[in-house]
């Protein structure tokens, strides 16, 4: 019997994904010898064509990460979608738009400029900006379009499964292909993480006030942060209440807050305004001035509660007031 | 694409209000049973408390349609449940700040301390923010991401990229 055949893509992303499947060490070995990797642009030298030669369907699992903000990512994902059994989003761009999808708080414009002219580091004098189609004496060149909206993998094409994470433990992706392999799948849709909270296997649990009540919350830089106490009743941001179990509460073992990249649990819809929600209830005021003083303290709303999930938010984006819609 | 062609001038605000059931909610109903004239564009959800109100809710009213939305509960000391209503204040707090960093114009979300006994405030409010969001426009959210949805077509949206690059 010919094996499973595998492929790995990478969109919006930072390649921490594809480091993460060479994690697997030894174990990818046994990986390697299970299936057929048939494609995997960041480590073998098969093309697109290859991919469009095949038969629908021919690819039992494909593995995309990185979120969707260009048409050429958004073919390539439809045309794995075509050609494989099974997708799996691997990695939070993918699962919940990522860090890449905190550009929805820009528009496109805005992005293009400051990446090919405002950045200190370009010099770009005359303003040339990367445009669609560019016409040279051998001919038309052409780009791919930047989208002004990144996007997560299921608001692109149908999802099988998801693998959270920035990037997914390694134990996580063992234990996901093992039960593709072995046609042992849960229910479709299905994240492929523990559905508790972080704090549930937190190191640091036993220090955690049933209610902790804050006077004031402080960014990592601002304290010494205790090495053995609960990290939020410290005054850090910590959302393991809020964020789904699965990594080994890694960050908190380095002594920082955790900032969520696993995405919420199975009942929560916007993980964003769940934790806001968490936060916001554990300020120990009832003055609403003071309520207000202890709140500004909470730096950039947007990158510290959506910090890996604003495509999937139920605003999905930054909104421009009338003008600039549509 | 201007709002206002879209809009018309016969916009009518859709305002989803989450009403506390112990004080607001039976303010509203005052307000009902005497006869009260107010704007019919607030939808009344009930809530046993505004501390119920997770925040998921104002933003999937604001998603699915709304063009604002109100909270109301008990005034500070008089919750049903002790607490609710200072969990509610703190959470609407945080909430605004997402939401001015999320282009979410400040009318647009209101929280309001209202006894039973208040039916003219329920008047006052509603009418108050109904004129407050209809000079605001619509908001469309969901519009909005299906326009952003169907950015596929590249004629489209590549004259789109040519204007926001000249600016
Ligand atoms: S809040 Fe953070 S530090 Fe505290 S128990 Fe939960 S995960 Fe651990
Ligand atoms: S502690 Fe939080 S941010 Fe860190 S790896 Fe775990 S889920 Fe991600
Ligand atoms: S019961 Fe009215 S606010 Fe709590």
């Amino acid at each position: 019997m010919s094996k499973p055949k595998v492929a790995f893509y990478w969109c919006a992303s930072c390649g921490g994904c594809e480091e993460a499947v060479v994690d697997l060490h030894e174990d990818i070995l046994g990986v390697v010898s299970a299936v057929d990797i048939v494609f995997w642009p960041v480590a073998l030298d098969f093309k697109r064509s290859d991919v469009e030669a095949m038969k629908d369907k021919e690819v039992a699992v494909a593995f995309i990460n990185g979120a969707i903000r260009s048409s050429e990512q958004h073919e390539m994902v439809e045309l794995l979608r075509r050609k494989a059994q099974l997708v799996v989003a691997f990695g939070s761009c993918a699962h919940l738009g990522g860090i890449p999808g905190l550009a929805n708080v820009f528009d496109r414009g805005a992005i293009v400029n400051q990446a090919c002219v405002n950045a200190v580091s370009v010099v770009n004098d005359q303003k040339v900006l990367p445009s669609e189609e560019t016409t040279v004496p051998e001919g038309k060149l052409t780009l791919p379009l930047l989208w002004n909206t990144v996007k997560s993998l299921d608001q692109t094409i149908d999802v099988d499964y998801y693998l959270p994470g920035c990037p997914p433990p390694v134990n996580l992706i063992g234990e996901a292909v093992g039960a593709i392999l072995k046609g042992e799948l849960p229910a479709k849709g299905t994240v492929l993480a523990p559905d508790i909270a972080l704090c549930d296997d937190c190191v640091r649990r036993d220090t955690k006030p049933e209610k902790p009540a804050l006077k004031e919350f402080f960014r990592p830089h601002q304290v010494k942060a205790d090495p053995e106490k609960c990290l939020l009743a410290q005054g850090l941001l910590c959302l393991g209440p809020v964020t789904r179990k699965g990594c080994g509460s890694v960050c908190v073992k380095a002594n920082m807050p955790c900032t969520g990249c696993m995405g919420p649990t199975s009942n929560v819809v916007d993980y964003g305004a769940k934790a806001l929600s968490a936060i916001a209830s554990l300020v120990d005021s009832n003055d609403d001035k003071e309520i207000a003083a202890i709140i500004s303290k909470v730096a950039d709303p947007v990158g510290t509660f959506y910090r890996y999930s604003l495509p999937a938010s139920l605003l999905h984006r930054r909104y421009n007031g009338s003008t600039e819609r549509g | 694409m201007s709002d206002k062609n879209v809009a018309g001038s016969d916009f009518e605000p859709r305002i989803v209000a989450f009403f506390c059931n112990w004080c607001t909610y039976t303010a509203a109903d005052l307000a009902g049973t005497a006869r009260m004239v107010y704007a019919p564009n607030a939808r009344v959800v009930r809530i046993m408390c505004s501390g119920r109100l997770d925040p998921q809710f104002v933003l999937a009213a604001l998603r699915k349609g709304a063009d604002g939305v109100l909270i109301g509960g008990c005034h500070p000391g008089d919750c049903h449940y002790q607490e609710g209503n200072y969990k509610a204040l703190r959470r609407f707090t945080l909430l605004k700040t997402l939401l001015a960093a999320m282009g979410i114009e400040e009318e647009r979300v209101r929280l309001e301390w209202i006894a039973a006994s208040e039916g003219d405030k329920v008047q006052r409010v509603i009418n108050e923010m109904t004129e407050q969001v209809r000079k605001l426009g619509p908001l469309r959210l969901e519009q909005i991401h299906q326009i952003e949805g169907s950015h596929h077509s590249a004629a489209q949206v590549g004259k789109h990229a040519v204007m926001e690059g000249a600016v």
